[in-house]
């Protein structure tokens, strides 16, 4: 006698057995569906008429070029062009190279471009900026196509990535008496003072977090209580605190003549205050780490930097993924805070766009575009940071 | 034996855990070759003895030869010792996020400053040898306790030891896995290695070791050829454990 296999019974397969299973279960389930679907029609009904019949949306493509990149003088908008066909081509040769997380952020990255190149189009920016646009989505590509067929070497990406930042910097504010001129930082704003202050804040505090968490585990006493002195001052201080002391007292115990950029100096205070939480979401991830693994390094021989390097943080690392990500997510929000030492971020723009005459009654307006436009941002950083976790494994080695 | 020689000299070697008197004056000598299985109730100090041999613990008095180099605070003579012992833990200790080929090869190219290649090479010849070769590329969360301490094995010996250290490699096995991890030790043995073994596989102290040590409350109690321990014990702690043990 063979077993025979049958399918399973026709209501406990498919969409229609789903639907009954989960909101249609009993006379209660299905009155909450019910109300529930309602709720959320008379929303949508409602917002989707404002967002498209009544909404002014002309505050927003009147202004969008405030939005992006602020009071940055219009001749010298090439620089940030360049930065920005830099960092396209980069994240393309990633992409293409190194594959997984970076093509994902790569497709997001041109996807947006793209979007962002359509509605220049109905904007004051004009078509030119839209064209520019859509050929940074094209750069995306032509940089995904040299990484695939390994025209970059693997070293000399990893080289391009870590000067980009300093260069964009470089390229920004530009250099005195070059057909470059130097622009002060109080003319840049919106969402290119956001990219750029997120963007510092967490390539610089990852290195200094993670060296404070092994700092504050150091057999060594006096590293171990500066680094716990260090995390637990700044933790005990709100950002907006720091933001001001960066921003008036720092000049005070400065010698006269050197002048730190006001927005090295915000940038200087995001930086040190996330590192400082940095500190203790790896701390966490270390604190996992059996000890039976260090031991077994030593016992091969590996000394305590070749450990923590090879052993230790690869494994504490990725265990602290969510919570790192989660970090940089509310560090990226908290550039909102920077207002408050007189720089225009993407808020502030939206608060100055608010007190043009022209656009009276359209607060709304307003702050909805800059909430989505964060809330993109936040998204693409959450769905990249799962993708992360789900290549290396987490939970599952 | 053809040549004799110390390889490891213990000599009243103390070690306490806070006020834990838990190492109280070990001696011990093995020699180069010598297979020595170290038996023992728990909390007799045996692991914790083993592991003053490379260091893991610190011991607080006495005196501890490895291959003539002498252990003290000295990081240099630490490194040097640590170089020529390879270790097996009870739970295998592999690294989780690397394969099982990255496990052996990390060692001997981050410590030996092997080239990329010569390290591989070595770790396909260490993963045939204890009977694994088609596993290397896999993660240690996808091998069986066996396979895994024998990756283990083969990590250990991936760094050309003079002396292995082996401590209960076989207490977090399921009972089926046990002898394939004692036929890579035995085939370990015959080959001529050092090996010191805390093991309560009493078929396999018989049959492979040179000399038993029994462990009492910090002290070694007893030591002799297999057959005298098992035939003649000569103390009556060592003839209780062993009635314990052999049921």
């Amino acid at each position: 006698m063979s077993v025979e296999t049958l399918p399973p019974p026709r209501t406990t397969i498919g969409p229609i057995a789903w639907l009954r299973r989960n909101l249609f279960s009993g006379w209660v389930s299905s009155l909450m569906t019910s109300l529930v679907v309602g709720l959320l029609l008379v929303l949508a009904i409602n917002i989707g008429q404002w967002a498209l019949t009544e909404a002014r949306w002309d505050v927003v493509s009147r202004n969008l070029r405030l939005f992006l990149v602020g009071q940055y003088p219009a001749d010298q908008l090439w620089r940030i062009w360049l930065a920005l066909a830099l960092l396209s081509v980069l994240t393309g040769a990633s992409a293409g190279l190194f594959g997984r997380t970076s093509r994902t952020l790569a497709f997001a990255l041109s996807a947006l471009q793209a979007l962002l190149a359509a509605l220049v189009l109905a904007s004051s920016l004009g078509p030119v900026a839209a064209v520019l646009l859509a050929v940074n989505a094209a750069a995306v590509w032509i940089g995904f196509v040299l990484g695939v067929r390994r025209l970059v070497p693997r070293r000399l990406l990893v080289y391009a990535w870590i000067a980009s930042l300093p260069l964009s910097f470089v390229l920004l504010s530009g250099i005195a008496d070059t057909p470059m001129p130097s622009i002060g930082s109080n003319l840049w704003g919106g969402l290119l003072l956001t990219v750029l202050i997120a963007a510092v804040g967490i390539v610089l505090s990852f290195p200094m977090g993670v060296l404070l968490a092994l700092g504050r585990r150091s057999t060594l006493p006096a590293v171990r209580i500066l680094s716990t002195g260090y995390i637990e001052l700044i933790r005990g201080v709100p950002l907006v605190t720091i933001l001001f002391m960066a921003d008036v007292m720092l000049p005070f115990f400065l010698p006269g003549d050197l002048r730190i950029d006001r927005v090295a100096r915000a940038m200087g205070g995001v930086v040190l205050f996330s590192a400082a939480y940095l500190a203790e979401n790896v701390r966490g991830g270390l604190q996992a780490i059996p000890s039976g693994q260090i031991e077994a390094a030593h016992a091969l021989g590996l000394n305590t930097v070749q450990t923590n390097i090879h052993i230790v943080l690869p494994q504490a690392l990725r265990a602290v993924i969510p919570a790192n990500v989660g970090l940089f997510i509310s560090l990226l929000k908290d550039t909102t805070l920077v207002t408050i030492v007189g720089l225009l971020e993407l808020l502030g723009i939206g608060r100055a766009v608010l007190a043009q005459p022209a656009s009276l009654g359209a607060t709304m307006e307003v702050y909805v575009f800059v909430a989505v436009v964060f809330f993109v941002l936040c998204y693409a950083m959450s769905q990249a940071s799962y993708r992360l976790e789900r290549e290396l494994g987490v939970g599952t080695r | 034996m053809s040549t004799q020689r110390e390889i490891i000299v213990a000599r009243d070697v103390h070690k306490w855990f806070g006020q834990l008197h838990v190492l109280r004056g070990i001696n011990l000598t093995v020699q180069a070759g010598e297979v020595v299985v170290i038996f023992g109730a728990s909390g007799s100090g045996k692991s914790t003895f083993i592991r003053t041999i490379n260091r893991l613990e610190e011991h607080q008095r006495g005196e501890i030869f490895v291959d003539g180099i002498e252990l003290t605070n000295d990081i240099r003579n630490i490194a040097a010792v640590r170089s020529e012992i390879g270790m097996v833990f009870q739970s295998f200790n592999l690294f989780p996020h690397l394969t099982a080929l990255q496990n052996i090869t990390l060692a001997p190219m981050r410590v030996r400053k092997w080239p990329r290649e010569r390290a591989e090479e070595v770790a396909n010849a260490l993963l045939n040898r204890v009977g694994i070769p088609e596993q290397a590329h896999k993660f240690p969360a996808q091998l069986s306790g066996g396979q895994q301490q024998r990756v283990a094995i083969a990590r250990a010996l991936a760094m050309q030891p003079k002396i292995m250290l082996f401590d209960e490699p076989t207490s977090a096995l399921d009972p089926e896995m046990i002898s394939e991890v004692l036929d890579a030790m035995r085939e370990l043995a015959e080959s001529g290695m050092t090996m010191v073994c805390i093991t309560h596989e009493m078929g396999f102290a018989r049959a492979v070791a040179n000399r038993m040590v029994f462990f009492d409350e910090g002290l070694v109690v007893e030591e002799g050829p297999p057959r005298q321990i098992f035939e003649a014990p000569a103390h009556e702690r060592t003839r209780q454990f062993l009635s314990q043990i052999l049921h």
